[in-house]
């Protein structure tokens, strides 16, 4: 079906017409959301872009270098800190804090990725989740970072207001458009690295790393690259993500991030970048909408709270959200390995060899 | 002083490498690591406080019943989440036990509420004992000291003499052959899983009645043993509680000289000692097949 004639073919960042088609419907309809949607969605919308963004970045690790990641709340949080930090302290505009933040925390990904070339699986698990503690910690007991009690975040000024170009960004609805332009530029980026020589590296460290290191393959360049790239989309992301929220403090940034960090990019599929979109907007309106509010949930919800009722607490019922996170994990790996993106790829087998 | 750091030190230590075998014997028979682990030996807990709270149970009916409970909710996990997953990488297996660790500590806030309460064993902050000077040693290190002996004696005994150890021991080296020879592995699976989970549950219950009860107070003593074991190689067990000694005394003589550092000391030490030696101490170092 999906035959590849030669290697332009290959690398180009459309695979056929209907996809660029549907991109660019995809890109529209993104564009003009904010006009048919409540208000309040706005703000789930751009928490949901802001882990689009990481999701993608942790997926360019997890599923495409194979490597594991439980600490990229660490990243997340250098990112949000970095970024409110500049702005504060420095008077950095925007659109230099930001990627600045990111390079930072580039760096230390770069750092974490050297212990990560001796080790693997287990041993990889503890070395970064041991990393985004030491990360939340270490901003939890520093005072410039606001310790324990958090801070807020800088106003979103994409103007240089030392010159006296100023231009505040306020509601969520302008927010939303600078978000959805940043994820639209990362997410390319993140298809673009995935075509070239350094993404095909990648996938051959994931395959097999002595096979990869055979055939030519630096493991040390290219393992350091991938913790580096994508804590740089961890860094982007977080930076947004502080000012989506306006307030936040070191606990935000727990191991428990971490691990719905890693649920969006399995649930979505490794691998796939259209997985990670999908697996990151159904965990994060599930995780801020759905199951927030599951007792006036249609059903379910009255369903719930006469079983809180009868054998547990009412008052833990927003526990909820928890197991039902659980078991989608659990369920995904069961019955669907290859997530969401695995999902759509049998719908989209099933149609094209439909009546077969 | 320093004999009484050096007593603490030890005692937590053990406390930690107790709770680390739990780890390492499910990843010796099922190369997963139990990410859950904290959280099954934390439901568990839940159930003995709630025995003594509501039905107020002697201690010793709440242990039993609630060894039990771990040993059942443990051979559950794995036939129920593990057992039906076909072929699951290492990243597979590793989310399933996320997910199971979310599920049960939602589950544990649902029934329990997230305050914290207190739990108490018989062995007390509060006796305390002074053999030489200036070293104050409780009945809580003693009962510390003397469960990690007994538990470390038993197994070594189980696995040594009776034939469901042996047959573990088997299903450890070589999967196949043990099939070959007539074992059910999914069954010694279960059993591995029921067993660590045991060993989980007694090791919280000296954690709960050391910090507090709540839905997430094993996270912390979790991590620490995830690191001890790591420390001893993840493979054996007198490594394990070697490795979680020396993290106990790192632990507490950094504590005293750095408060503020201590809860990621373990973690600086986890990472240098993993960047010289990359499966652990007292692992032998595999090569890996291609």
């Amino acid at each position: 079906m999906d035959m590849k004639r030669d290697y332009y073919e290959d690398v180009e960042l459309f695979s056929s017409g209907v996809v660029l088609f549907w991109s660019v419907a995809f890109m529209v309809f993104l564009f003009t959301l904010p006009i048919y949607m409540p208000n309040y969605y706005i703000y789930l919308l751009n928490i949901i872009i802001v882990n689009v963004i990481l999701a993608v970045g942790l997926n360019i690790l997890v599923g495409y270098t194979g490597q594991i990641s439980l600490g990229h709340a660490g990243f997340f949080a250098i990112g949000a800190y970095g970024t409110a930090f500049l702005m504060t302290y420095f008077h950095i505009p925007f659109v230099l804090a930001l990627p600045l933040a990111a390079f930072i925390a580039a760096f230390f990904g770069f750092i974490l990725g050297l212990p990560a070339l001796r080790l693997e699986g287990p041993y990889l698990a503890i070395a970064t989740l041991g990393f985004g503690l030491t990360i939340m910690h270490v901003i939890g007991r520093w005072d410039i970072f606001g310790g324990r009690m958090g801070i807020h975040a800088p106003p979103l000024d994409l103007g240089v207001p030392e010159i006296g170009i100023s231009w505040v960004l306020e509601s969520d609805i302008s927010m939303y458009y600078l978000i959805l332009i940043i994820a639209v530029i990362m997410v390319v980026g993140a298809r673009n690295i995935m075509k070239t020589r350094v993404g095909r590296a990648f996938v051959a460290i994931r395959d097999s790393d002595i096979a990869a290191e055979v055939m030519g393959v630096n493991l040390t360049i290219y393992k350091t690259l991938a913790f580096a790239i994508s804590a740089f989309y961890a860094g982007i992301a977080g930076g947004l993500f502080g000012f989506v929220c306006g307030f936040f403090d070191p606990f935000t940034f727990n191991f428990i991030l971490s691990i719905i960090f890693l649920v969006m990019v399995v649930v979505g599929g490794l691998g796939s970048i259209l997985g990670s979109i999908m697996g990151a907007t159904l965990i994060t309106y599930l995780q801020y909408d759905l199951l927030k509010n599951v007792s006036e949930a249609p059903y379910l919800g009255d369903f719930l709270v006469s079983i809180s009722k009868r054998w547990l607490t009412v008052v833990g019922l927003e526990n909820f959200g928890s197991i039902a996170l659980g078991l989608i994990m659990i369920g995904i790996i069961v019955f669907e390995p290859l997530g969401m993106y695995g999902i759509w790829i049998r719908i989209k087998k099933y149609w094209m060899t439909w009546p077969f | 002083m320093i004999g009484q750091l050096i007593v603490e030190g030890l005692a937590i230590g053990a406390c930690y490498g107790f709770f680390a075998i739990a780890f390492v014997i499910i990843y010796k028979t099922s190369e997963v690591i139990n990410f859950a682990q904290g959280e099954m030996a934390m439901l568990s807990t839940f159930v003995a406080y709630h025995i003594l709270t509501y039905y107020h149970a002697p201690f010793w009916l709440a242990f039993i019943i609630t060894m039990v409970f771990a040993v059942l909710l443990g051979a559950f996990i794995e036939f129920a989440f593990l057992r039906p997953a076909k072929d699951p990488t290492v990243l597979g297996l590793l989310v399933i036990t996320l997910g199971a660790e979310m599920l049960l500590m939602g589950l544990a806030g649902w029934k329990w509420g997230a305050e914290q309460k207190a739990f108490d064993i018989p062995m007390s902050f509060q006796v305390t004992h002074e053999p030489l000077k200036g070293m104050i040693i409780n009945d809580w290190d003693i009962g510390v000291f003397i469960a990690a002996g007994c538990i470390m004696v038993l197994l070594y005994l189980f696995f040594r003499y009776t034939k469901l150890g042996v047959a573990m021991k088997a299903t450890q080296q070589n999967q196949n052959a043990a099939k070959i020879m007539g074992i059910k592995v999914e069954r010694v699976f279960s059993f591995a899983w029921g067993l660590s989970s045991l060993i989980g549950a007694v090791a919280a219950m000296f954690f709960a009645s050391r910090a507090t009860l709540d839905p997430n107070f094993m996270m912390e003593p979790f991590m620490r043993a995830f690191a001890a074991a790591v420390l001893g190689g993840l493979m054996s067990i007198p490594g394990v509680i070697i490795g979680g000694e020396l993290l106990g005394l790192i632990e507490n003589f950094f504590g005293y000289a750095w408060p503020e550092w201590k809860p990621i000391v373990a973690f600086i030490v986890i990472v240098l000692v993993l960047c010289i030696r990359p499966s652990g101490l007292f692992a032998k170092h595999y090569v890996k097949k291609v």
